[in-house]
């Protein structure tokens, strides 16, 4: 009982602060509401028991990404200063977009998706578990991930330094 | 092995029990009693720790302290507290209200999550969850963003520019400090920060077989409490006092407050992870010994780093960026390996831990040897005149 | 396990009001007189000239952005140093590739000058 309300207020505050980061006027404070937002995910993840997922929710994406975004928007020119509307005129296709889109990806996630509801509960060794599976049986995918990630450096920085000279 | 807490927890449930409460409200006591002690302790300690700081630091400059409120002044902090509680509160008018006021009390609450984790003394932890090492460095995050919002809603140039610079610096050290962290969960095999002192049974403590992780992480802790020499974000002389230069009364308050438990919560760590935590002679037969050895251990650590304070000067910011990123990160991932590496080797553990220790004893002089080489190098270079000072 | 999340929520919720409480008193015993030059941004006596928010350097975002891919590897090395005394050589090689490819990034960032701070 207590767990849903809590689930319902954490839901409520992620999906808030989502909506205020599309509708706010200073993209500075859009950024902080999603901050906010991602927050609120942790917050789920907790709840779920996924203690690694929430913190690394909050390590990764409070720490870094938002930051990031924060950095992103300050060396944009004009960025800062003036209050950008987030409306402009292609507004309601973009609206329109954004809901047919949102519909169908809500269908297919509550209908065709073939949950795996297993009423049992989570491993105490959930974090182990996790480290045999990245150098077991995702090993491949886990050095390709990390070989992304290099290949995402070596672009930005390119692109970069390009415009600084 | 006795463990205190759960001893003092049977008493109080029984307790409980008798006074006929359901299970539900002995949860919730239960969770009351625990976040009030710790807030508790965690606000008392942190007037010592000024009390401290501003002793030592006087006694380094040949003065006396803070010497007229209490004995040797000791009640100073309190008059303090209570005189920026009633102070006047100065919001500029160009501020963004929202996150100006938010910022200092998410300050205060991300350093206040830390007191969560760390065990005080056998089983006294408030609590012990499985992802404990990570979660500290999570709610470091938070805390950077608190100074961004500080930094950035002041609509102060000295303001963001401090916050900037801040968050830059937190950033780049957050790296070192993750990967000198990760060394004793390799060795423990978990992120438990109960478990982790378990672990260090019988002296084998992290910080002693592995003193280069541990002198990583005391000097990434040294940068993340932005103290000297890596308190450049606050440089009175450039950028007068940084991201809370506009703040005053109880506002700036919680920012020192923020910054003073911090201190004391990174020494915590710093004991729990690598000096054995409450491990000591005799805690197995008195388990209330440990609570005096970990404070023991965690002052001393408190001390070294007002000391630092009181001595250093200030490095320049591209001296403290390439630090980081060029000595700091190189050498904990060197660690991270060797620390895999003799984790694997067949010989006995004595002798894996005495070879360990030596290797980091090398690679400290390795380390200490290039970074000389390379001041004297520049100091050369100056001296010839052919550098341009820019 | 429902305890420690008791604790850790109540914790929470103290400790994210206690700050804004104590500042909802602070407003009630201090005095308030605000004027417009006490209220001006501080900047040494000096008139603040020009806008604060200016653009600023892309020097930050390139710090920001090393340490992403940093922040997001490291993360990774966690459940494997959990699960590495349980775990045979293979562990090993495999983490060593990875630590490897982190020093090659490492390596390409310091090459191409963007540890520089200038």
């Amino acid at each position: 009982m207590i767990l849903k309300v809590v689930f319902l207020l954490v839901s409520l505050f992620t999906v808030g602060s989502a909506l205020m980061v599309v509708t706010h006027k200073n993209l500075f404070s859009s950024a902080l509401f999603l901050v906010a937002s991602f927050f609120g995910v942790a917050a789920l993840y907790v709840l779920l028991e996924a203690e690694f997922l929430a913190v690394a929710q909050v390590l990764i994406y409070v720490g870094a990404i938002a930051t990031l975004i924060i950095f992103a928007i300050m060396l944009t020119r004009g960025m800062m200063s003036g209050r950008t509307s987030p409306r402009n005129d292609q507004a309601a296709w973009a609206g329109l977009a954004s809901v047919v889109l949102g519909l169908v990806l809500l269908y297919v996630v509550v209908f065709r998706v073939q949950w795996p509801v297993v009423e049992k509960p989570v491993p105490p060794d959930t974090i182990e578990q996790l480290g045999r599976a990245l150098v077991g049986r995702y090993v491949v995918p886990f050095e390709v991930a990390s070989v992304l990630l290099l290949a995402a450096l070596v672009g930005a920085v390119l692109i970069a330094r390009e415009k600084e000279v | 092995m006795d463990v205190l807490k759960p001893q003092i927890g049977d008493w109080w449930h029984a307790l409980l029990q008798g006074a006929g409460l359901s299970s539900g409200w002995i949860v919730f006591l239960d969770a009351l009693v625990i976040t009030l002690i710790l807030l508790g302790l965690g606000l008392t300690s942190v007037l010592f720790a000024v009390w401290l700081e501003r002793k030592l630091a006087a006694r380094v400059q040949d003065r006396l302290g803070p010497n007229r409120v209490g004995p040797y002044g000791l009640v100073q902090t309190v008059a303090d507290a209570l005189k920026l509680l009633t102070k006047e509160d100065i919001t500029p008018d160009n501020a963004e209200r929202l996150s100006y006021n938010l910022a200092p009390g998410l300050a205060v609450f991300a350093v206040l999550m830390l007191l969560l984790v760390i065990p005080f003394g056998p089983g006294l932890i408030g609590a012990d969850i499985n992802v404990g090492v990570l979660y500290l460095v999570a709610m470091g995050s938070v805390g950077i963003m608190a100074i961004l919002m500080a930094g950035w809603s002041s609509n102060n140039k000295y303001a963001l520019l401090g916050g900037f610079r801040a968050v830059a610096q937190l950033l780049s050290y957050e790296i070192p400090m993750i990967l000198a962290m990760s060394v004793p969960v390799l060795f423990a095999g978990t992120m438990s920060m109960e478990k982790l002192v378990e672990q260090q049974a019988h002296g084998r403590w992290f910080g002693v077989v592995m003193p280069a992780a541990f002198f990583l992480y005391f000097l990434a802790a040294l940068a993340e409490n932005e103290r000297t020499p890596f308190d450049l974000l606050e440089a009175d002389s450039e950028i007068v006092a940084g991201y809370h230069i506009e703040y005053s009364g109880m506002k700036f308050a919680w920012f020192f407050l923020a910054f003073f438990l911090n201190t004391l919560i990174l020494s915590a760590i710093a004991t729990t992870l690598f000096l054995g935590g409450w491990r000591g002679p005799f805690v197995e037969q008195v388990p209330a010994l440990g609570i005096f050895y970990f404070l023991a251990k965690s002052f001393v650590l408190v001390f070294a780093f007002m000391w630092i304070r009181a001595t250093f000067p200030r490095l320049r910011i591209d001296q403290m960026m390439a630090f980081a990123w060029k000595v700091m990160v190189p050498t904990g991932l060197v660690l991270v390996l060797v620390a895999a590496v003799f984790v694997k080797l067949p010989v006995a553990p004595l002798v894996r831990d005495v070879l360990l220790f030596l290797v980091n004893v090398f690679i400290l002089l390795v380390v200490a040897g290039l970074v000389g080489r390379h001041l004297r190098l520049q100091i050369k270079r100056l001296s010839e005149g052919a550098a341009v000072v820019s | 396990m429902l305890n420690t999340y008791a604790v850790i929520g109540l914790y929470a919720l103290v400790a994210l009001t206690f700050p804004f409480i104590v500042l909802l008193f602070a407003r009630l015993v201090r005095p308030s007189k605000p004027n417009p030059l006490k209220n001006s941004t501080y900047e040494c006596g000096m008139e603040t000239i020009g806008d604060t928010w200016v653009q600023f350097r892309a020097q930050y975002y390139l710090f920001a952005l090393v340490f992403v891919v940093f922040d997001v590897e490291v993360v990774f090395l966690y459940p494997w140093a959990v699960a590495y005394g349980k775990l045979g050589l293979f562990a090993l090689v495999e983490m060593a590739l990875f630590i490897g490819l982190l020093a090659v990034a490492l390596v390409y960032a310091w090459r191409k000058g963007i540890l520089e701070w200038q």
